[in-house]
């Protein structure tokens, strides 16, 4: 979990490791160090114990917080009532809520689908001739974006963005443009293509790189322009990673805080995607319970998200 | 780039050298957009903090170390970066130690359900992010009293990491041979006798791995301690960096850029070792 901001890890990694288990070694020597169960369990459990107590319980709690009133602050701090389902209801005809869905949802095609995967496949594109030289240069300084921590690329783009003396107006010669109220959310969806274009762009490079020589040349052989090449052979053969950079990019991108410390989610609630909204109205404001309810959506997106990657990576496997 | 639509047999050299200059151009151009978009920002970071007047604009600096005292004279910036050190070590000697036992004892014993087990830990730490579960974390801690403490910032970050690294250190565990376990037992070691001395040494690359991949998760991490904690006494660098403003009211610039500069080159460094090590694709696994 603490994949907040912006980075943050995500274990289902493009589905390398997963089943490395060599079967036939396992039956003829299954306990080596002579383990025994008891000792095993002891080794598992304290580990078990930290997750179970910092991220099992708190999903699950999520269930019970999020029908009840529960207040930061106050009466309905001290003794939360049952308030059964109002929260999601009250959601429902929310117009904050609904148009904070709605900016998640612009901010997660426009960042990740439109912007870090089709930039990146470009990128992994082009670069895929371009001289090493070149290509090294430009590969670095888009994994630098992506390795520096998120607090350090919110201050940059606030010193890029600035409104009297910011690098980008005195370029563009826009003295007084204030970006970050004229274009919220089209700041943000930049940031957030700045900082996360790394790992389409890694993905991608191999996933070209996979592909059989002999199948481009003979697309080149025949004329193909570059529209029919990656029609015709590079889509097809790289559909899988397709797949996997959609789902995983739009996971993270759906979880990602770190608009957050650019805009603080204003002007107003212009960029109050949804991890802003629960900070914003669970721990600014103090509902926690309805924060909680929200919470439990998102997760229950997440796992709708996940669900599909799983799924996917299975097909992958068995084709 | 251009667009030229399928088979086309017979062309005239000059369409086709017009196509080629154009394709040519537009990779040139493309190239020359995503030097400027990724480089731009970061520019800053490495000019400003040398300047004498760091303003928000880019500018050819009057080279200065003046900043860099500056951070030293701010009673919060030198103790912030020591606040990173702190939680991040404690979070990866908690992590490393916990999945080291765990994986080890899953990779050897054969316990039912052993996979949906490490599956579902895996599907549920990448759903319940630290932005999804934000509430019920900080319910938690505040009924734990845990507030405003480091603890409870290595405690959460630690539930959050655990999960995925025992899914890949059992990975390297199950391809260390077991030969050498088996006589270690013969002399009498131990089990953790032999973890110590037979295994740890066998599995490091696995293990640093997973170290290095910890220390950055926790090291950048802005919303757990943001959420838990209180006092600017206890906020890490990454928390701290949205304090450091002038009486005025206006971003301390000579302050934020030396800092920044500060908190990024341990990410950096550990990135260097990585990539030299293991070539940066790895590492791609390892961010996320």
């Amino acid at each position: 979990m603490p994949r907040t901001s912006t980075t943050d890890h995500e274990p289902l990694g493009p589905g390398e490791n997963a089943g490395s288990q060599r079967p036939e070694k396992r039956r003829t020597d299954p306990d080596a160090a002579g383990l025994g169960r008891a000792r095993a369990t002891a080794f598992v459990v304290p580990a078990l114990v930290l997750i179970g107590v910092f991220l099992i319980f708190p999903a699950l709690w999520t269930l019970y917080l999020g029908v009840t009133n529960w207040r930061l602050t106050g009466l309905a701090a001290a003794e939360p009532e049952f308030v059964g389902l109002d929260n999601y209801i009250d959601a429902l005809t929310d117009d904050r809520f609904l148009s904070s869905l709605y900016r998640t949802f612009v901010f997660v095609i426009g960042s990740a689908i439109l912007g870090q995967m089709v930039l990146g496949f470009t990128i992994a594109w082009v670069m895929r001739r371009t001289n090493k030289l070149v290509r090294g240069f430009v590969e670095t300084l888009v994994l630098i974006a992506w390795i520096l921590p998120a607090s350090v690329i919110a201050w940059l783009w606030l010193v890029l963005l600035d409104r009297r003396s910011g690098t980008l107006n005195a370029l563009l010669g826009t003295e007084g443009t204030a970006w970050l109220l004229e274009y919220p959310m089209q700041s943000i969806i930049a940031f957030n293509i700045f900082n996360g274009t790394a790992f389409s762009m890694l993905l991608f490079s191999s996933a070209l790189a996979s592909i059989p020589p002999s199948q481009m040349e003979t697309a080149r052989m025949v004329g193909a322009g570059t529209w029919a090449t990656l029609r015709d052979v590079v889509f097809p053969n790289i559909r899988g990673h397709i797949l996997t950079v959609l789902l995983l990019v739009t996971l993270w991108t759906f979880n990602v805080f770190a608009p957050f410390l650019l805009t603080g989610g204003g002007p107003g609630q212009q960029t109050e995607i949804f991890p802003v909204l629960i900070y914003r109205m669970a721990l600014q404001t103090g509902e926690l319970g309805r924060g909680a309810a929200f919470s439990l959506i998102m997760i229950v997106i997440n796992l709708v998200i996940a669900l599909v990657y799983l799924r996917v990576l299975r097909e992958r496997r068995q084709s | 780039m251009t667009t030229v639509q399928t088979p086309a047999p017979p062309r005239t050299d000059s369409a086709r050298f017009v196509r080629a200059a154009l394709g040519r151009i537009g990779r040139y151009v493309f190239t020359g957009f995503v030097i400027v978009f990724f480089a731009l920002p970061v520019i800053w970071l490495v000019t400003a903090p040398f300047d004498r007047a760091p303003a928000l604009r880019l500018s050819v600096p009057e080279f200065t170390l003046q900043n860099f005292q500056t951070l030293l004279d701010n009673p919060y910036a030198l103790r912030s970066l020591w606040n990173s050190v702190l939680i991040s070590i404690t979070t990866m000697v908690i992590v490393l130690v916990l999945a080291a036992l765990a994986s080890y004892a899953l990779s050897r014993v054969r316990v039912p359900g052993r996979d949906v087990l490490l599956y579902s830990l895996l599907l549920l730490s990448s759903i319940v992010t630290g932005t999804a579960a934000m509430v019920p974390t900080f319910v938690l801690i505040t009924e734990l009293r845990l507030i405003d403490t480091h603890l409870a910032v290595v405690l959460v970050m630690a539930g959050g990491l655990l999960p995925a690294a025992i899914f890949i250190l059992k990975d390297f565990m199950d391809n260390t041979p077991k030969s050498y376990e088996e006589s270690a037992r013969v002399y009498g070691a131990s089990s953790l006798q032999v973890l110590r001395h037979v295994v740890v040494p066998i599995a490091r690359p696995g293990l640093a791995t997973i170290a290095v991949w910890s220390v950055v998760q926790v090291w950048g991490n802005f919303l757990v301690p943001f959420i838990l904690l209180r006092s600017p006494d206890n906020f890490p660098a990454a928390v701290v960096m949205f304090t450091f403003y002038t009486e005025g009211g206006q971003p301390n610039l000579a302050l934020i850029s030396a800092f920044s500069l500060l908190f990024s080159i341990p990410v950096v460094l550990l990135y260097l070792f990585v990539n030299r090590r293991y070539g940066f694709r790895f590492y791609g696994g390892i961010k996320r």
